[in-house]
């Protein structure tokens, strides 16, 4: 699902983010991406994602080669992709379930099946009474899980996430991860960048660590994982 | 939380069917229609302020286009208004004269016709001041009959034209004088008027594009995180683009049916004491409208150039947003 082929990147005026990255996660797996603040985590889902484009080696996901991704290719890129934030990232002037249909919307879907989805979507992580209302009324927990429910709504084969209980007490980040889990369980491909070894160690699952750029472990595939 | 195998059914993969595509595709259209006029009522002082000045910026080329069609209008019943003479040659009897007064007066294009005796014309030249005394050193009368002749009001200028050459064939007609200079003169300075009308046009056409690009390019400043968030989930650069099109489309159509407003207001004010000058010509000249056809290119107008205004914005700046 996600191959890293002698990846390096270093951005203009700074200094290396990722030197020399080599790991590859096959489809179903459950990975998460650790390492202390400024270990390249987030340059290394930036380059899954396309916001960056590796500085050298190749980057796969989803069977494409991202440095063959054309400019005007990155939206339909993403759509094969969930992506969930630290921060969210929901649109304040819309109801949740706008937020959530954005991006059946995006992709052209039918009014009817829009409904449907969403309404699946937020029931899927609990929020099917919280539609009509505006995501500042929600606690940071559920904005999360609208965050969620906009990143799986299209039914992405991999979902992508940074840091996503970053802003959360340890009872809601479990919650969260669970969620993931039954995702996970769904066959949806989940790559999970965070720095809450705590829960990373209870959860068990695949973990690839970074410091300074590097890989420095990998506990490899799990049993478990789908 | 609602339990996930109950919907795991909801999970299975497949984008829309082309059917649904194309619907969607139309519903998107519509929303984004209604979204960005939406956009516009809730910031009204904003909104109203760039829509009054692509108003008044369509207003002024629009007006001065009436003015000039008003005047071409006005002169065009001058040209065909205009009396002409009809001079017999030196020596031609008073009853030649007379004979041919009578038939030009069964001609359907002639509304009159007076005889000038050449006794009647050395009469009036002679009450001009220092005349008198040149007139007197003459032998005989030097003037030939006249004819003055009115032509039918409403005539085109070029049957006036036709209906003088028609005299000039005539047995015993010297020289016929049809004075249009003067309302030729007034057509060029009406024509370089229309000529004006249309650089302004052009110059305020290209201000219209300029203040809507500039209203797309802060409302894309203020929206930035929200095309971010657009981008990151695979919103490509057309449905990022088109609200801002149709916000562009609105400030374009709202400012033409304002410049529409402006103008009738205009016109409604000047119509009343238009027609008392012309009541004091003898006429009945009323100001003409740009009428419905002139009220569509000011709406369609606005339109196309909102549109290329935002079109402009976008262009330029969508690009520079990505996702970081």
């Amino acid at each position: 699902m996600i191959r890293f082929e002698a990846v390096g990147k270093r951005y203009s005026g700074g200094g290396e983010a990722l030197a020399t990255l080599d790991f590859e996660i096959a489809a179903g797996e459950f990975v998460f991406l650790t390492g202390p603040s400024g270990a390249g985590k987030s340059t290394l889902l930036k380059l899954v994602a396309l916001i960056e484009r590796p500085s050298r080696g190749q980057v796969v996901v989803n069977g494409q080669n991202t440095r063959k991704v054309a400019r005007r290719r990155i939206p339909q890129f993403r759509r094969g992709l969930g992506m969930v934030f630290q921060d969210h990232k929901l649109l304040a002037d819309r109801s949740v379930f706008d937020n959530v249909a954005l991006p059946l919307l995006i992709a052209g879907f039918a009014e009817r099946d829009i409904n449907r989805r969403v309404r699946a979507a937020l029931d899927l992580v609990g929020l099917a009474d919280k539609a009509p209302r505006l995501p500042l009324t929600l606690s940071t927990g559920e904005q999360q899980r609208v965050g969620i429910a906009r990143a799986v709504v299209s039914k992405p084969p991999l979902l992508i996430a940074d840091e996503p209980t970053g802003n959360l007490d340890p009872a809601l980040s479990l919650e969260i991860m669970r969620l993931f889990e039954r995702f996970n369980e769904l066959g949806v491909t989940l790559l999970i960048a965070t720095h809450d070894i705590d829960l990373v160690t209870r959860l068990g699952h695949r973990r690839v660590e970074l410091v300074e750029g590097r890989l420095v472990g990998d506990t490899g595939r799990r049993h478990g994982s789908a | 939380m609602a339990a996930p195998e109950r919907r795991g059914g909801e999970l299975r993969r497949g984008g829309p069917g082309p059917l649904a595509r194309v619907r969607g595709y139309f519903r998107l259209h519509a929303q984004n229609l209604l979204g960005s006029l939406g956009r516009l009522a809730r910031q009204p002082l904003a909104s109203l302020l760039t829509v009054a000045v692509i108003g008044i910026a369509m207003a002024l080329p629009a007006g001065l286009d009436v003015l000039v069609t008003n005047a071409r209008a006005l002169s065009a019943g001058w040209a065909s208004a205009v009396d002409f003479s009809v001079y017999l040659e030196p020596g031609q009897p008073l009853a030649r004269a007379e004979t041919l007064a009578a038939e030009a007066r069964g001609h359907a294009d002639v509304v009159a016709v007076e005889v000038i005796s050449a006794d009647e014309a050395l009469a009036q030249l002679s009450q001009f001041t220092g005349m008198q005394a040149a007139l007197e050193a003459l032998s005989d009368n030097p003037l030939p009959h006249t004819l003055v002749v009115r032509p039918r009001p409403g005539l085109s200028a070029e049957a006036v034209g036709r209906l003088a050459d028609g005299f000039e064939t005539l047995e015993g007609i010297d020289l016929v004088q049809l004075d249009t200079a003067w309302v030729e003169r007034f057509l060029a300075i009406v024509d370089i008027a229309r000529r004006a009308s249309g650089i302004i046009l052009l110059l305020l056409g290209f201000a219209v594009v300029v203040i809507v690009g500039n209203t797309i390019r802060l409302d894309i400043e203020n929206r930035r995180s929200e095309i971010e968030v657009m981008k990151l989930i695979g919103g490509s650069d057309g449905f990022i683009r088109r609200p801002f099109l149709y916000g562009g489309l609105w400030y374009g159509v709202i400012g033409g049916l304002l410049a529409v407003v402006f103008n009738a207001s205009a016109l409604l004010a000047l119509a009343g004491p238009v027609q008392r000058l012309a009541g004091l010509y003898g006429t009945d000249f009323a100001l003409q409208g740009p009428g419905l056809s002139g009220l569509g290119m000011l709406v369609g107008g606005g339109a196309l150039l909102g549109w290329l205004g935002a079109w402009v914005a976008t262009s330029r700046h969508l690009r520079d947003i990505e996702p970081t």
